[in-house]
């Protein structure tokens, strides 16, 4: 009998082939936990300036505060729905920063602080949290839209609806993408799957982001999937994709910016999976993380979490020391407090309003509703 | 005037509308070189390119994103699902994202976009394709669904489907595709959303009926006449959100409604109508409000559908009954 041919052997080898899906995957990483630069060269290829990088370092620092603020005001019973972030900084600020105004953003629920840096007033934001329909505005303070869409809910959506915008970005010829972002729970969606597919069979705009942040809920990244990577569902639609430290801001502003020059440039999108934690509950809903995680487990996050290390490499650089983030962080808690104030202070809401806001031209039963609550002021 | 097909007054009215807006689209399954399962888009491809009117891969959610993504761009999408029954597969695009899209930006954004699919049965086609599911997206609000019951309408009411600025579940009666003849005005025309038509005059009764159920009902007041009564059929056309004033003047006319609908007694549009009725113009009423509707069972296929679904026959003796009712 003859020998089976090395190629053969090798489809037909599954150990193999598991083995295979680790090796293709190495973690993109410029900066480690103690914030020294491990990969000077490709630190280099990023371009970064010193302001981009005090720039970076704000956002992220804006993101922190509204976490910390908002999770206090929904203690308070002050803050509609929120789901934190702390943790996830470099995943969602440093990689929106790599994004211009024109390009789409297409966030989830805990995608908030990309929205704002995009335009989006925060008083808007925290209306929007509380089902106020002023919140439901997605434009600038002065009444610019905001290359945004609403805070998707539903797990995955916003990954068929950014291929949708990625698609008429190319038809017409814009130098823009759209850019979203799901979680490690998302990528098990129908919509994921669709969404990267279709973008890619298109060679469609598109930057998607995976913010594997270790849980859905309650429910562990192992559990979503066997696969050992999640970037490599991206591989199953042709598309490049990679691993990304998502604690690592400058590994994530690279990414992204890579990502978008090649998607601009017409050779369809690209899916970058982060490796981040997500430091806090689910939401500030009432969700108890102790309940299916260790306290320790959490402990060891924080040790590695992106402002640490980003403060250490920018105070070794001599561009930042404790004086100038307790001064931003002042001037960020000062705004929070005035966009609070704007956000309480803003005209109750009618039933009629909803009803306006339904369709364009009300039907006849709507108009009814209308008269009706217009007449009894509501 | 011409005598045309229902499908081919669609297909009409789609290049009309390609022709009229570079920003209309038209994509979805097989809809490129194929022109469609039915045919519906045939030659818009080679007529307006591949840019315009494209197939998508197979997935309906996909389809649904890629046309709400679209109107972001201001493009004005025309999606096609290739059989109504595959509509639970996008039904978070069109009843949880596209339908509230005006809400959820304060009113500041369109959905301008279509959701043309076929509807109903018998034609004999598989399991899980034919199915009379207008009720599940017609209790969906921030949403319109059209079901056109002649081509005349069948083309006014898509174009002006495609000019609305909110989604528009555009439904199209598979049966009455080719078996369904009419005169066609020429040129580009709009049918006005939200208005029901009265398809026959009569004072004797009021058939309310929509879509593939408009010709049953007309079959049936034809033999009515035959025996004496004089029914008036009212073809809702637009079924959500539907035209109280209208079906209103109706009832008060004739004091005696038979609501007749191709969709399971339990399935919606009609249970709408008689409750509209019933709040509004019960003291209208002569006699208790007849309904005709399919059994309310799983939708059968192929040779199961012809005894299944609604008869003309049907329609004729229960009306009788509304109006032979002291």
């Amino acid at each position: 009998m003859a020998n089976m041919t090395e190629q053969n052997a090798k489809v037909l080898d599954f150990d193999y082939q598991i083995q295979q899906q680790d090796e293709a995957f190495p973690t993109l990483q410029i900066l480690n936990n103690a914030g020294q630069l491990v990969d000077e060269e490709t630190f280099n290829q990023s371009d970064i300036s010193d302001d981009d990088l005090v720039a970076i370092m704000q956002r992220m620092i804006l993101s922190r505060q509204l976490d910390i603020r908002s999770t206090k005001l929904a203690k308070q019973g002050r803050f509609g729905f929120f789901a934190p972030t702390a943790g996830q900084e470099a995943s969602q600020m440093a990689s929106s920063y790599a994004f211009k105004d024109d390009d789409w953003l297409f966030p989830g629920y805990r995608d908030i602080p990309e929205i704002v840096v995009k335009g989006w007033p925060i008083w808007k934001a925290i209306l929007w949290s509380r089902g106020h329909a002023k919140g439901n505005e997605m434009t600038t303070e002065d009444g610019k839209p905001v290359n945004a869409w609403m805070p998707q809910i539903i797990i995955g959506a916003q990954y068929v609806e950014a291929a949708g915008t990625a698609l008429g970005l190319k038809k017409r010829k814009q130098d823009a993408v759209a850019y979203t972002y799901t979680g490690d729970g998302g990528s098990s969606q129908g919509d994921f799957y669709e969404g990267i597919n279709f973008a890619s069979a298109y060679k469609a705009n598109a930057v998607f982001f995976i913010q594997n942040n270790g849980y859905a809920i309650s429910t562990p990244r192992k559990l979503q999937t066997a696969a050992q990577h999640l970037a490599a569902k991206g591989w199953a639609s042709g598309l490049p994709s990679m691993v990304v430290d998502g604690n690592d801001p400058l590994a994530m502003y690279l990414a992204a910016k890579k990502a978008r020059a090649w998607s601009v440039a017409g050779n369809g999108p690209v899916l970058i999976e982060t490796l981040t934690n997500r430091l806090e509950p689910h939401s500030t809903a009432g969700d108890d993380p102790l309940r299916y995680r260790e306290q320790s487990d959490i402990d060891e996050w924080w040790k590695r979490e992106p402002l640490i290390r980003m403060r250490q490499f920018m105070t070794d650089k001599g561009i930042w020391d404790e004086t100038k983030e307790q001064a931003y962080v002042d001037e960020v808690n000062a705004l929070i407090d005035d966009q609070i104030k704007i956000a309480d202070n803003i005209e109750k809401q009618k039933i009629s309003d909803f009803i306006k806001n339904t369709l364009e031209v009300p039907s006849q039963a709507m108009q009814e509703q209308i008269d009706k609550f217009e007449s009894e002021g509501k | 005037m011409a005598n045309k097909t229902y499908i081919a007054a669609i297909q009409e009215a789609l290049d009309l509308a390609l022709a009229k807006d570079d920003n209309t689209l038209i994509f979805g399954e097989d809809v490129g070189e194929n022109g469609g399962v039915f045919r519906a888009t045939d030659g818009l491809q080679a007529k307006f390119g591949e840019d315009r009117v494209f197939n998508t891969p197979l997935a309906e959610s996909g389809i649904g994103g890629l046309a709400m993504g679209l109107a972001t761009q201001n493009y004005r999408p025309i999606m096609e699902i290739q059989f109504f029954g595959f509509v639970f597969e996008v039904m978070d695009s069109i009843a949880g994202q596209m339908a509230r899209t005006r809400y959820r930006f304060n009113n500041t954004r369109n959905m301008p976009i279509v959701v043309r699919s076929p509807y109903g049965g018998g034609t004999k086609t598989p399991e899980m394709h034919a199915d009379n599911l207008e009720g599940l997206v017609a209790q969906v609000p921030g949403i319109r669904v059209v079901m056109p019951a002649n081509p005349a309408d069948a083309k006014g009411l898509l174009l002006s489907s495609i000019e609305s600025n909110d989604p528009v579940v555009f439904l199209e009666n598979l049966h009455l595709y080719r078996s369904l003849k009419g005169e066609v005005p020429e040129g580009y025309y709009t049918t006005p959303l939200d208005q029901a038509a009265i398809a026959r005059q009569g004072d004797d009764i009021s058939i309310i009926a929509y879509g593939g159920s408009v010709p049953v009902a007309l079959k049936a007041a034809d033999e009515l006449a035959k025996q004496g009564i004089n029914a008036e059929v009212v073809d809702l056309r637009t079924v959500s959100p539907i035209d109280i004033k209208t079906i209103g003047e109706s009832v008060q006319k004739t004091g005696r409604v038979l609501v007749v609908q191709e969709a399971q007694r339990m399935a919606g549009i009609g249970a709408t109508v008689m409750a509209e009725i019933s709040e509004r113009f019960i003291l209208s009423l002569k006699a208790p409000i007849g309904r005709i509707a399919a059994p309310d069972s799983i939708y059968p296929f192929a040779q199961a559908e012809n005894d299944w679904m609604i008869k003309a026959d049907d329609v004729v003796e229960k009306a009788k009954e509304v109006v032979n009712y002291d």
